[in-house]
């Protein structure tokens, strides 16, 4: 099905963007790898009359790594670049193994981890490992950048804390301390996961267990592995089409039992 | 009917220089289809879930359903009328035909692109990497055994 009609703009600069989408407001949007948002707009479920395609601003493509080992991910690397980027391999192989199995093929060549984010589809991948690693995201508009811990960037389903005309530029991913280990396990019927737990177990031996897809936001549970059956009894869960609250629960207990494994070997 | 500007493309079409006048929101499939007369390509699920409409795009696959025409400006597209060349089949096209692995053969262009492009991307993979590359395209005949077996032979 063709979305309806709309006027497609190609910036070549973040300044240019943010102009073009303040100048059209609620009838613009932002365009990047398109799995998401054409998707929606051939079902008509969105619709705007302004395409802003950003895929030609250099400033948001590449991974790069800076002095202090923070490993910054442009808003527009694919989930396929970032798989197989020898230096998310090296410095994160939880982050490039998760961005190995989102989905499908097709969609990891184009699909960008800016779009992901933004998009806030809660049965998604990224979120709950970036939580778990104190990933920030960095946002741009005219008055400049600002930096928000990814913990406190996703609402809700299809919810953000970017603000309208906001572009996010870039994922901040800070290596992880000297001992700590990180991994991250999903299960689902379909390509998108039911659940998806990361784990964080740091020198010290303390444990984090970032739930993701369950609710509308990634879930922290602060437990020992042992801990997280009980625990995880507690967390607001749906029924939907990737099964009941009270199966979610269960794959929780089991996929963070997994991950635990994995900081473990 | 619409103030809205159509743009000029201009992409390398299974090795041909091409040009076409589009509105932005036309999708890569149906100007493969409509304008170029490459029917080859399929479309299915409309959802990038099947496969069916797998395309090259620079050498790595998309779901030409769920692209926008304008993303192939400046572009390389490969489809499956470009793999034969000389009126010779390409070695998936043939080993497809060898290990007979297709039934109703509507999956079998997608395949055999998404099959390219694990084979370029990785020329010997393993069972498991086959297995796992190919879990996004759907064969509703369930061939997937002599397809397995035919990709098996080419990566060896």
């Amino acid at each position: 099905m063709l979305p309806a009609r709309f006027e497609l703009h190609r910036p070549t600069s973040i300044a240019e963007a943010l102009a073009l989408v303040a100048d059209h407001a609620d009838d613009a949007t932002f365009y990047a790898g398109g799995t998401e948002l054409l998707v929606a707009l051939k079902a008509r479920v969105l619709r705007y009359g302004h395409v802003v395609d950003i895929k030609r601003i250099q400033a948001l493509h590449g991974i790069a790594l800076q002095k202090d080992g923070t490993l910054v991910i442009g808003a527009l690397a694919t989930h396929h670049q970032i798989a197989t980027h020898p230096l998310v391999q090296k410095r994160l192989p939880a982050y490039a193994a998760l961005s190995a199995d989102v989905a499908n093929i097709r969609v990891r060549v184009a699909g960008t981890l800016g779009g992901n984010l933004c998009f806030a589809e809660p049965h998604a991948d990224p979120p709950a490992l970036l939580c778990a690693l104190e990933a920030r995201v960095v946002m741009a508009n005219a008055e400049g950048e600002r930096t928000l811990p990814m913990r406190e960037f996703i609402l809700g389903e299809f919810t953000t804390a970017r603000l309208d005309g906001e572009l996010l530029v870039r994922i901040e991913v800070p290596p992880l301390p000297a001992g700590a280990k990180a991994a991250y396990r999903a299960f689902g019927h379909l390509e998108r996961p039911a659940v998806g737990v990361a784990a964080r177990c740091d020198a010290g031996g303390g444990w984090q267990f970032w739930i993701g897809a369950i609710a509308g936001q990634p879930a922290m549970l602060e437990c020992s592995p042992q801990e997280v059956e009980a625990a995880a009894a507690g967390l607001q869960a749906h029924d939907d089409m990737h099964g009941s609250a009270e199966y979610k629960r269960h794959l929780v207990a089991v996929l963070a039992r997994r991950t635990a494994k994995a900081c473990l070997a | 009917m619409s103030d809205i500007p159509v743009i000029d493309i201009a992409l390398v079409l299974n090795g041909k220089p091409e040009a076409a006048t589009i509105e932005p929101r036309e999708l890569l499939i149906d100007v493969l289809r409509s304008r170029f007369g490459l029917t080859g390509t399929k479309r299915s699920c409309d959802v990038e879930v099947c496969g069916a409409c797998t395309v090259l795009l620079d050498g790595l696959p998309v779901s030409s359903c769920t692209t926008l025409a304008a993303d192939a400006d400046g572009r390389e597209v490969l489809t499956i009328e470009g793999l034969a060349s000389n009126g010779e089949l390409d070695r998936v096209q043939r080993a497809f035909v060898e290990h007979g692995a297709m039934q109703c053969g509507f999956c079998t262009p997608g395949m055999v692109m998404a099959v390219k492009a694990l084979l370029a991307l990785d020329p010997h993979p393993s069972e498991e990497s086959i297995r796992r590359f190919l879990s996004g395209n759907i064969c509703r005949c369930t061939g997937y055994v002599k397809i397995f077996e035919a990709v098996k032979a080419l990566a060896k």
